[in-house]
């Protein structure tokens, strides 16, 4: 009954978050990335909580953070994927040489509008071959994950090598450069409307589960909790809308677009970015990744397997061609990823994704995925994914030497775990 | 009564299991009418389980046939004894500890709405509906199943096996876990389902539940049967010493 004892305060404020139902475990970590945020903002003199470091914090975030979604469903099925970075750079090459080498000898010019299209096709393919490959080695010749992803972080990352030659291929095509962040936004007009429409689904979304429930005369949460939620996710979408739209972009740049199209610029002209491209891309596989996790037979396997893999099996489930599915998924976000990044970085490099591996693995546990399997969540992985990325650009600006930057995430990530463990021993969940 | 009359509902033919070279199962028969419980019994390890597993599609046997209404199938895995409406309620209860009541109890057979999506609200609602008549002190439709009873993960494990129009029933242990009421409440199930003519496998070791609950006992020692009986015509000491023993009972009890 150590509840009891609890402050009043303590116990009313426990009763608002269950009365609008919230994952406390979510609260914990939003509070935890807050604090993170608001201390660097302090050390570095208000320059982190800029419009222009947010932006860049959520464009360096995308493609660990596109992975990380990919991660929670490995590690729920208790296995575990070591590979990603090496299999990053080999979609990454394959996209590179389709662009810049395999189709131009097919004679289609540099800045032909197919071109980004197909390499992208080449990139999917190739992530969802390999992934694939190691889930059917890990699935049906039964070799544990840990071992096959670890022979394929030397594998596919001397493929990538051996593929380009260990050479740096660029510049890439110019649509395909759009996807990598800066290089392409949605404009503020463009984020606007996008903002509006994303609160009117998340609106629907909760009206439609309520009507769902009250058809079905189970009880729901008062009005007044639905109202919270519906302004909360309002001002979380808008806000973030307007952040990134107050990044404005720099007078020489804005001036060099209108030189390109033989026009002037008007005195006092300004634009802001927007949302960019890849942001877009990673709230899409961030939407399109719950909806299999929470509303799809295949995540509700995922989920049953991680927590009982024999109950799974007995119920009918095909829990080795499932293992299959996991990784060719893992595989082609992988190749999201590497698009993402090698498009930011518009060459593809030799050493794209180098401990890639990691920082997912990081990101997923970070965001409460549990690696006894069962347990975890896609927008804790994209939270874990963002605080870790905070943690490290924070320390960069506030001149942190780089070995003590390693230090203070291998710190975190372990104490991220340990305070996890706590939670849920005080909780009784497992 | 029960009659015996035309084909068995189940007829398990000689059937036979090795692991590396122990047999587990050594041709063994047992078969089952509509309407009749017949309690598999013997010591740990004398291949109870594994008999009914192969029946389950959880082993493959190697060889043998079953038959079901006389006709022969092949059942290769747990999808397969599900077609021929085979539902079990194993000894571990093979819940996931991690998903709800509902999820838990459309597993593998998940509602889904027009748009391909599972439909949790309909799932959670038909659970309601089962759950009010098998166990109507039941509560916890939301959390996961590793936050409730004993009791109650087994009314979870019963009403999956009930739920979806069994014809044949595998019980493996079902009252192990479970405390004196809770135990009268399978007995009553047992018998309701009984009633409607669904036939019941009961592996059971309270010799007192096998005589109240079971219509006829096979008896299996090291991994062969020792010989099958009908419960109302045998005494406990009877039953005890074909256990214990491998004994056959005296011949006026003897089928």
């Amino acid at each position: 009954m150590a509840e009891a004892n609890a402050s009043g305060a303590g116990a009313g404020r426990r009763n608002i978050f269950k009365t609008l139902e919230f994952d406390t475990r979510l609260l914990g970590m939003v509070g935890a990335f807050i604090l993170v945020c608001i201390v660097f903002n302090v050390l570095t003199d208000g320059r982190f909580l800029t419009p222009r470091n947010i932006f860049n914090l959520t464009i360096q975030t995308v493609s660990v953070a596109i992975m990380a979604t990919g991660m929670v469903f490995v590690i729920v099925t208790r296995n575990i994927d070591l590979s990603v970075g090496s299999l990053l750079a080999t979609c990454s090459a394959m996209m590179a040489i389709t662009q810049t080498q395999a189709l131009p000898s097919l004679g289609l010019d540099y800045g032909n509008p197919v071109i980004a299209p197909v390499a992208i096709l080449v990139g999917l393919l190739t992530g969802g071959l390999i992934g694939a490959f190691q889930g059917w080695i890990v699935g049906y010749l039964s070799v544990p994950a840990f071992i096959v992803s670890l022979g394929g972080l030397l594998v596919w990352r001397n493929v990538a090598w051996y593929l380009t030659s260990g050479q740096t291929i660029g510049p890439l095509d110019d649509t395909f450069q759009t996807l990598g962040g800066i290089g392409g936004t949605l404009g503020v007009t463009g984020s606007w409307i996008f903002g509006v429409l994303a609160t009117l689904v998340a609106w629907a979304a909760i009206a439609q589960a309520r009507k769902a429930r009250i058809n079905h005369e189970f009880p729901v949460k008062p009005l007044w909790a639905e109202g919270v939620l519906m302004a909360l996710s309002a001002a979380a979408i808008l806000g973030f809308v307007a952040i990134l739209n107050a990044y404005e972009v720099p007078s020489r740049v804005l001036r060099r677009a209108f030189e390109a199209r033989g026009e002037t610029m008007p005195e006092g002209f300004t634009a802001g970015y927007g949302i960019p491209f890849s942001v877009l891309l990673l709230i899409a596989v961030a939407v399109v990744m719950t909806v299999i996790a929470r509303r799809t037979r295949l995540g509700r396997y995922i989920f049953a397997t991680g927590g009982n893999p024999e109950a799974a099996e007995l119920s009918g489930i095909n829990t080795r061609l499932l293992t299959v599915k996991v990784f060719a998924l893992m595989g082609v976000l992988c190749a999201l990823a590497g698009m993402v990044a090698s498009a930011r970085l518009s060459f593809h490099s030799n050493d794209i994704g180098t401990l890639d591996e990691l920082r997912v693995i990081a990101a997923a546990v970070i965001g409460g995925t549990a690696l006894a399997g069962g347990i975890g969540t896609i927008y804790g992985a994209i939270l874990g994914a963002l605080i870790m990325q905070s943690l490290q650009s924070g320390m960069a600006m506030v001149g942190v030497d780089a070995p003590f930057q390693n230090i203070v995430v291998g710190v975190v990530l372990v104490l991220a775990v340990l305070i996890d463990i706590l939670y849920r021993k005080r909780t009784g969940d497992r | 009564m029960v009659s015996r009359t035309g084909a068995p509902l189940v007829e398990m033919r000689d059937i036979s299991v090795s692991f590396g070279g122990i047999k587990a199962v050594d041709h063994v028969t047992v078969d089952l009418y509509p309407g009749e419980v017949v309690g598999l019994l013997g010591h740990n390890g004398a291949g109870k389980s594994t008999l009914i597993k192969c029946l389950s599609g959880a082993y493959r046997m190697d060889s043998g046939e079953i038959l079901i209404d006389g006709e022969k199938v092949e059942i290769t895995n747990p999808r397969d004894a599900r077609r021929y409406n085979i539902e079990t309620i194993y000894q571990t209860l093979a819940l996931a500890d991690n998903l709800d009541a509902a999820s838990n109890l459309f597993l593998g057979r998940e509602l889904v709405s027009p748009t391909g999506l599972v439909d949790d609200a309909q799932m959670e609602a038909e659970t309601r509906k089962i759950m009010a008549r098998l166990n109507p002190n039941f509560r916890k439709f939301q959390d996961p199943v590793k936050a409730l009873s004993g009791g109650q993960r087994q009314s979870v494990a019963i009403a999956r096996a009930v739920y979806f129009n069994a014809r044949i029933l595998i019980m493996d242990e079902p009252t192990a876990a479970l405390g004196p009421q809770e135990t009268q409440m399978v007995a009553e199930l047992i018998e309701q389902l009984k009633a409607q003519g669904i036939g019941i496998f009961l592996i059971e070791h309270d010799i007192h539940n096998v005589m109240k609950l079971c219509d006829r006992a096979s008896v299996m020692k090291n991994g062969q049967l020792v010989g099958t009986v009908n419960v109302a015509e045998v005494t406990d000491e009877d039953i005890l010493g074909m256990i214990i023993l491998g004994k056959q009972p005296r011949p006026h009890g003897a089928q």
